[in-house]
């Protein structure tokens, strides 16, 4: 059942992002990745903030009976997140490639949608360091803190 | 793939572990061995799960899935074999460390142990690979809380012991 992909041709991450600025429209940038698609994820910008969103999913879920999002899914949506932080604000001109990502689960996260936001906090001219929040009602209880490293060219 | 179901009896109860997990099934992960000892899950390549569009690479966060979904199993089949109970463990934390993309068009497994269990922690660590274990994709640890069995419910209780519905160790 390999649905064989051809590679697409280089994607012009520059170009997209800066379509994206022109538009104020970034979710345009989400659009390129299945990934993102398939965990339903969104993104919105507040002047020079970018807030990411994950609405509610029945198949996001883990613990039906909770019922909770898997841990794994808010890992990703949090990875994702620190993805487009990082092309809207270095202008990389690839797609960052992940390198660690390490996360603490402080809360449950319920059958909420769930929001995040990332913070770059130190990028070299190879590797970006970003931290990561993520919450669901409130954004001082937060549900899961995150770390990631990701190389940049 | 060689595999010896029979040999890991505790696969039929990671496998109903894993099957109750929603995303888990959208993924179509497939446990494929299970023991006190260890967890193999298969994930399938598919398009959906494409995080790096120009090269088909499946996204880091569903390797991160992958190694929660292993781990978490992993610590599931230890507590049931050491003390005849179900526990469900919540993740406390996970790293995972990637060493190279995943060729797409080919399933990733993850082999997970659950290495040392404590009253209130259990401490697992997980390895993603395709060809060959000695040639990883990623490597995790990860911890996880102990939490009492009573809080499992019955719903997912039964749905974890599928027939074998005599669950001995409830009083364990």
């Amino acid at each position: 059942m390999s649905d064989s992909v051809k590679p697409a041709k280089e994607l012009d991450v520059q170009g997209i992002v800066k379509r994206a600025t022109e538009l104020n429209d970034f979710s345009h940038l989400l659009e390129h990745v299945p990934y993102a698609k398939f965990i339903g994820m969104a993104v919105e910008r507040f002047g020079d903030e970018l807030v990411f969103r994950m609405p509610a999913n029945d198949n996001n879920l883990g613990n039906p009976v909770l019922p909770a999002i898997h841990g794994g899914v808010i890992a990703g949506f949090m990875e994702m997140s620190a993805i487009v932080q990082l092309m809207v604000f270095m202008q990389t001109s690839k797609v960052p490639k992940i390198v660690d990502f390490s996360i603490d689960y402080l809360r449950a996260g319920y059958h909420k949608d769930s929001f995040a936001e990332c913070r770059i906090t130190r990028q070299g001219r190879r590797v970006a360091n970003v931290s990561i929040n993520c919450w669901q009602t409130n954004r001082k209880q937060l549900i899961a803190t995150a770390r990631a490293h990701f190389l940049i060219e | 793939m060689k595999l010896n179901p029979e040999f890991f009896p505790l696969t039929q109860l990671a496998t109903r572990f894993v099957d109750q997990l929603t995303q888990c099934r959208r993924l179509g992960l497939k446990v494929l061995e299970a023991s006190e000892h260890h967890v193999l899950i298969e994930l399938p390549y598919s398009t959906e799960l494409i995080g790096y569009p120009d090269t088909g690479v499946i996204h880091g966060g569903v390797v991160t899935t992958l190694m929660d979904t292993a781990c978490g199993s992993a610590v599931v089949c230890a507590i049931f074999e050491k003390f005849k109970s179900l526990e469900i463990s919540p993740t406390l934390d996970l790293r995972v460390d990637y060493m190279k993309p995943a060729i797409p068009n080919k399933p990733v497994y993850g082999f997970a142990e659950c290495y040392r269990m404590t009253s209130s922690v259990a401490f697992t660590r997980a390895i993603a690979y395709q060809d060959s274990i000695d040639d990883p994709i990623a490597h995790a640890v990860g911890s996880f809380m102990r939490i009492s069995p009573e809080m499992v419910g019955e719903e997912f209780r039964q749905a974890l012991m599928g027939n074998e519905t005599k669950n001995k160790g409830d009083s364990a």
